[in-house]
């Protein structure tokens, strides 16, 4: 694939609103995972939780989408001066010529539980004042970034799960080269509610405990939430830049909510993001593995990574620190991969104390200082939806 | 264009589809037959909805229309909800303070379970993309379709498909019926190429159906947005007709009739 570069880029976390605070986290090797509130979720675990956008109201002129995630996304969009990065990118390219795609899996179906405990006793009908286009629809997310960044070009969700807003970046680069449009605005959304919550546990797949990615003692995901964003365009020279420069995507064919044991689908997409980016393995220098925690998906993903890449790239799994934040997930790992790659260092895994030695791979347990070119991020999600992104940083 | 599947209201596959869209036989207002499906282990076939009933079903029609093996396919699904059914259940559930949900339930919630079973069911193994974006949806699929075909050089699947919400959802969203329409589309023309066709993003006046009842499902029914287009290569003939897309947004597709 032909490079993008991200002009601009941010996410708002439990690890910290914008890049700065986020790498001061990362840097410290703090999680940003406490005690999931009782009210109103009702499950012992711990989250990652923002707890800035339970209350911060939107502006008038965007009050039709107003609930938690779009809060989490207006919150996540304020950081970093992203919204002036796309206001400058309207100037040279036009409102209708920049995308909006997005990645979340259940966008304000929080708003819908809500709705659904207010229903009328006797009717059964929802409270008055319900807006499903603006608030409840999947697309809501898609719809309310691009009304406030004032963009008017095509707009979409992505939402396959837990890598929705990895494939993002896989639709816009698809969208710039054939010409649809000149840049696109990227990101993923998503925000604690009781479906996850309860769904995940009804699996069996929630630790009561901050999520250990790797460790021999690993039992299950915690969940978190994110707003992050990029920025992509055609890609400008610029040293010290970073850039997305390969993507692939696959399906497992297998089951709807167990990855593929020997981990043959999360195989596929790593490979076809290296071929996309036409590198060897061994150019990667760090991966920022899918990593959720459960026993099954973690060996999965070890033994399609040493089958890729062998077992000495080192890695780590970020969700020690930010949680597992489903749609939001691809976009804020991609964002942790760019500031690894601005500054030199690779993100150690947090809470994982021993690895399980039966997982073949070189897992991170501090953070380590390392001049680094190219790094991957997996995601990988139900329905056996697998995207690997590599990025790079411009000599 | 190389295959079509069809299934909607009065319209129970693309043959049929064909005739009427094409003026040759009349339309009759019906609900649409929901097929069972032969294709997924009889475990998995319980637990699927309507959705992933008629996505299926249209995207296997398509297939074979254009004798295409679907496992060698990527596949882009697009949807303006979901599986309205399955919400319902869920959200009535937690509201009434149920904690444990069903796990089948649960893992059929996301918005890419056709896309998911579709892979289950053919063993395809290329990308498969899950798209939404509300009234917009069948446009956002086509473009994204599109945007493959060209940065990936190999043919596509497109299925796009709705159904209806249970009340009290349906109150706020009466999607009325569910239908589905699923487009094989390469780079090169096939034996079976219905059509060639050229898109562009513009934002001339929708085109609308002649029949009173075929242009109510085109209003009501995002996937159904299809239905102009559908209805040119019906007549096997060439032009251009205009799609609903998003906001003022529309797209133009000049549809050249192959022999």
């Amino acid at each position: 694939m032909r490079p993008l570069v991200l002009s601009a880029y941010t996410a708002t976390s439990c690890i910290g609103h914008g890049t700065g605070p986020m790498l001061a986290t990362l840097r410290a090797g703090r999680t940003g995972l406490t005690p999931c509130p009782p009210q109103p979720y009702g499950l012992d675990t711990c989250v990652g939780r923002v707890a800035a956008a339970d209350d911060r109201l939107l502006p008038a002129a965007l009050s039709e989408f107003d609930c938690r995630n779009n809060r989490l996304a207006f919150l996540g969009l304020a950081q970093d001066g992203f919204s002036g990065e796309v206001r400058a990118r309207i100037a040279r390219y036009g409102s209708s010529r920049i995308g909006v795609f997005m990645g979340t899996s259940t966008s304000g179906v929080r708003e819908t539980e809500q709705a659904f405990a207010a229903r009328d006793p006797d009717t059964g009908a929802l409270p008055a004042g319900f807006n499903y286009a603006g608030v409840h629809n999947t697309f809501s997310i898609a719809a309310f970034v691009a009304r406030a960044l004032q963009l008017t070009g095509p707009a979409t969700v992505i939402s396959s799960a837990c890598s929705s807003s990895a494939k993002v970046f896989a639709s816009a680069r698809r969208a710039i080269e054939s010409g649809l449009i000149d840049a696109a605005v990227v990101g993923g959304v998503d925000s604690l509610c009781l479906t996850t919550l309860h769904g995940f546990n009804s699996l069996q797949l929630v630790s009561r405990r901050p999520v250990r990615p790797f460790d021999a003692a690993r039992d299950g995901i915690s969940i978190g939430e994110a707003a992050a964003f990029a920025l992509l365009e055609p890609a400008d020279a610029a040293a010290g830049a970073i850039h997305l420069v390969g993507t692939g995507e696959s399906s497992d064919a297998h089951h709807m909510s167990a990855p593929h044991p020997q981990g043959r689908g999360a195989r596929d997409a790593m490979e076809r993001a290296l071929h996309s980016a036409g590198l060897a393995p061994e150019q990667i220098g760090y991966i920022n593995f899918h990593g959720t925690g459960t026993p099954s998906n973690d060996e999965a993903e070890s033994r399609a990574v040493a089958a890729c890449l062998g077992t000495r790239v080192p890695g780590s799994s970020t969700k020690g620190a930010t949680g597992h934040t489903l749609g939001a997930a691809g976009a804020l790992e991609v964002v942790i991969c760019a500031l690894a790659l601005r500054e030199g260092f690779m993100p150690g895994g947090v809470n994982t104390t021993h690895v399980d030695p039966a997982l073949p791979v070189t897992y991170l347990l501090g953070n380590q200082d390392a001049e680094l070119q190219y790094a991957m991020s997996n995601s990988f999600g139900f329905g056996g939806s697998n995207c690997s992104l590599v990025l790079a940083r411009a000599n | 264009m190389a295959g079509l599947g069809l299934l909607g209201p009065g319209l129970p596959d693309w043959d049929r589809g064909r005739a009427i869209l094409s003026g040759a036989s009349d339309w009759h207002a019906d609900t649409t037959l929901i097929p069972s499906l032969t294709c997924l282990p009889s475990a998995e076939r319980r637990r699927t909805g309507v959705p992933v009933r008629i996505a299926l079903t249209a995207g296997l029609q398509a297939c074979s229309h254009a004798g295409v093996d679907p496992a060698t396919l990527p596949a882009v699904f697009t949807s303006s909800g979901g599986d309205g059914e399955n919400l319902h259940e869920i959200c009535t559930a937690l509201a009434a303070g149920e904690r444990q949900l069903s796990p089948t339930r649960f893992h059929n919630s996301v918005h890419n379970a056709p896309s998911g079973y579709w892979s289950i069911a053919t063993g395809a193994t290329p990308a498969s993309n899950a798209l939404c974006a509300h009234d917009a949806s069948f446009a956002a699929g086509l473009l994204e379709a599109l945007a493959q075909l060209h940065a990936e050089q190999r043919a596509v699947l497109l299925v796009a498909y709705d159904a209806p919400y249970p009340e009290p959802l349906r109150t706020v969203r009466p999607i009325p019926h569910a239908f589905a329409v699923a487009l094989v589309l390469t780079l090169q023309p096939t034996p079976t190429a219905l059509a060639r066709l050229e898109v562009a993003v513009g934002e001339a006046p929708p085109s609308t159906l002649p029949s009173g009842g075929l242009e109510e499902l085109r209003a009501r029914i995002p996937a159904a947005r299809s239905l102009p287009m559908l209805a040119q290569i019906a007549r096997a003939e060439s032009g251009t007709v205009v799609l609903d897309y998003l906001g003022t947004l529309t797209l133009s597709v000049k549809v050249r009739a192959c022999p």
